[in-house]
């Protein structure tokens, strides 16, 4: 004799009901006024007991779902009716695993998890109103099967594969605790691999105001977060002789502008590096698990800074041009840049980059490598200093460069010959490389 | 119980002064248990909690509401709650009233709406008390003055006996609000007795308001608890 439950009138006002949760899940035993499930309406949430005694058979309405006052929403059977397959159980008894033993040689408690119809004998040995316990251990993925709705609801939600999950419900079954920790679990994991947060950022009632960051902001965030966890950098600083490159750059800084390109400093590291990159392709390289990637094209990017954040726009075939072709791109690309109009492609697929942090009037800078590259290169401000050239003082401009590089794949003697190889060039630099 | 000896149902005040969430869970619990068994009178419990943030049932697995970091709430000892009442996200903490009213609403109240309108009837009482005039909203439960919400009701309902209830912003520290979308309104503010008021107001002044207003309200015979009756803790 089954007993439909039907979504209670709450309030004259009331005319639906939202599902919060099932007290009860589909199979167990519930007795008369035991609370059944949980409904919500208007900052109200209400438990709702069972108006009969028996086994929960039928779920009609899921968790979450709005339904109609006096609408069904569950139907409570005799502890022998367990059926309704469709909704959780498996449709059959689920074949006997444990090699010899047949069916009708099972302990009477071994079959009640399973559909009752197909075990009468079983489940009429089993006292009535007694819990369901320790059923047959199925195979695993069929155990997995019989998570209820709610749990493979949240696999799905989550993506994940309730397999790897161990349960410690009835049979091995995950129950909603186990994924929610599991799910936690994962979560934690990743937080663990992030240093300890330094304490709270913030007590409340303190003077502050909260912004939440803008997109570019976060996305920034996340990166850099990645590749601090992703590589050990390492950096090495070199000092430079710009003595060269200022006089050439003085020399034909007209010329250029006759063509419709400035020449910076910039342009003449951007051509010294992507020589450097040939010289070295493992500078030009990525990891891929075990493996190492290496880039056959060269695609420089330059980090430019906005307003309130960083871009870094990729020069493409980057070997491919001479000076006055990078003066132009790197023109080019900080301009739109700064305009915000850089298509998504130009931000992508660089292989290496080069970042300016003396703009600022740094010294040099620490820059984190720009995933999935290996390494960064980082130009410090460029002044004149009091420099011992054949043990006299004499007066050159003087620029920092850093290499900040992934010690996964570069070694500090290759990164110490890739800078010794971008000094070498810059103090002389060939008016025929222009 | 026999009602009709009396025109009035009792109603037994308990005042818990600071109690932690976890605590006022666990006593609320009981007490509805004894309540459904019919073993007390209705109860009001008032009391203050410890900074706390609350999530209703629809927001235990959405905390997007919860603007401040888990570090950042955890390092300064506001704890995160998962409970049953009804609502979306809010904040308790030192000078905010809670009231927890454990009341049997069979045989004559028994409608959920007509509870919330209820007990946003007494908020807004309460704060006619102290000169202040409160309203409520259409579509938004709680007690609001203007567009900033005064008090916040999430009410949990098991076979018609009450539990959680209503916090009414008294002297509360409304900085604290920061750290949440309270109510998960994103253009809505938060306002305090004492904000409105422009002075101070005495915890003990804003329960004894809330004792009558609730006595009123709930048509109930307060038998323990107003300060000017059997006074003080047990």
């Amino acid at each position: 004799m089954a007993t439909n439950v039907v979504m209670p009138q709450m309030g004259e006002s009331i005319a639906e009901g939202t599902i919060v949760r099932w007290i009860k899940k589909l199979g167990d035993q519930v007795d008369r006024d035991e609370p059944l499930f949980e409904i919500s309406t208007d900052k109200v949430d209400a438990e709702i007991p069972s108006p009969a005694a028996g086994v929960l058979t039928d779920i009609k309405a899921k968790e979450g779902e709005t339904v109609p006052v006096n609408s069904v929403v569950a139907v409570i059977g005799a502890a022998a009716d367990v059926s309704s397959p469709d909704t959780s159980a498996p449709a059959a008894a689920p074949p006997s695993t444990d090699g010899g033993s047949a069916p009708s040689n099972r302990l009477p408690e071994a079959a009640v998890g399973q559909p009752e119809r197909a075990q009468p004998a079983a489940g009429a040995m089993r006292p009535a109103g007694e819990p369901r316990r320790g059923e047959v251990t199925p195979k695993d993925d069929l155990r997995r099967q019989k998570s209820s709705p709610l749990v493979r609801r949240i696999a799905k939600e989550h993506d994940v594969d309730i397999a790897e999950i161990r349960g410690t419900g009835i049979s091995g079954r995950v129950t909603k605790h186990d994924i929610l920790d599991y799910i936690e679990s994962g979560a934690a994991k990743k937080q663990a691999a992030a240093p300890s947060a330094p304490g709270p950022a913030y007590r409340p009632g303190e003077n502050v105001q909260i912004v939440p960051m803008s997109v570019m902001r976060k996305k920034i965030a996340e990166h850099m977060v990645l590749s601090a966890h992703t590589s050990p950098h390492v950096y090495s600083v070199y000092e430079v002789n710009f003595a060269r490159v200022t006089a050439l750059r003085n020399k034909r800084k007209a010329e250029f502008e006759a063509a419709g390109a400035k020449l910076t400093f910039t342009a003449f590291i951007a051509k010294v590096a992507v020589d450097a990159l040939r010289q070295f392709p493992i500078v030009n390289a990525s990891v891929d698990g075990d493996n190492i990637v290496y880039k056959k094209d060269i695609n420089l990017g330059i980090a430019v800074a906005l307003e309130n954040g960083l871009i870094v726009p990729v020069i493409r075939n980057a070997d491919e041009k001479n000076l006055l072709g990078l003066s132009r791109a790197i023109n080019d690309l900080a301009s739109r840049a700064r305009s915000k109009k850089l298509s998504p492609d130009e931000v992508q697929g660089g292989t290496f980059t080069i970042t300016n942090p003396g703009i600022f009037g740094a010294l040099y800078g620490l820059p984190l490598i720009n995933q999935p590259q290996v390494a960064i290169l980082g130009i410090g401000g460029i002044e004149k200093r009091a420099v011992v050239i054949d043990d006299a003082i004499a007066i050159r401009p003087v620029c920092h460069i850093t290499l900040g590089y992934d010690h996964r794949l570069i070694d500090g003697a290759e990164a110490g010959r890739f800078l010794s190889f971008v000094k070498e060039r810059l103090e002389n630099f060939d008016e025929g490389w222009i | 119980m026999d009602l009709n000896k009396s025109p009035r149902r009792e109603l037994e005040i308990r005042r818990l002064g600071v109690m932690k969430y976890a605590d006022a869970l666990e006593l609320q619990a009981n007490l509805v248990e004894e309540r459904k068994a019919g073993r007390i009178p209705d109860q009001l419990l008032l009391l203050e909690h410890p900074p706390v943030i609350t999530l209703g049932v629809r927001t235990r697995n959405n905390r997007s509401h919860v603007l401040a970091s888990p570090q950042t709430l955890e390092g300064y000892g506001i704890e995160v709650f998962e409970t049953g009442r009804g609502g979306d996200v809010t904040y308790h903490g030192p000078g905010q009233l809670i009231g927890y009213p454990i009341v049997d609403l069979k045989p004559d109240r028994c409608d959920v709406h007509r509870y919330v309108r209820d007990i946003e009837e007494v908020m807004i009482r309460v704060a006619g008390s102290f000169g202040v005039t409160a309203h409520r909203s259409e579509g938004l439960t709680g007690v609001w003055v203007g567009r900033a919400k005064l008090a916040a009701i999430g009410v949990r309902i098991a076979r018609w006996v009450t539990s959680h209830g209503f916090a009414l912003n008294v002297t509360t520290n409304l900085r604290a609000f920061d750290f949440i979308v309270p109510c998960g309104l994103t253009d809505r503010d938060v306002t305090s007795l004492e904000k409105l008021l422009g002075r101070p107001v005495e915890m003990a002044d804003a329960e004894d308001a809330a004792i009558r207003a609730f006595a009123a309200t709930f048509e109930r015979h307060v038998v323990s608890g107003l300060r000017t009756a059997a006074a003080g803790p047990a």
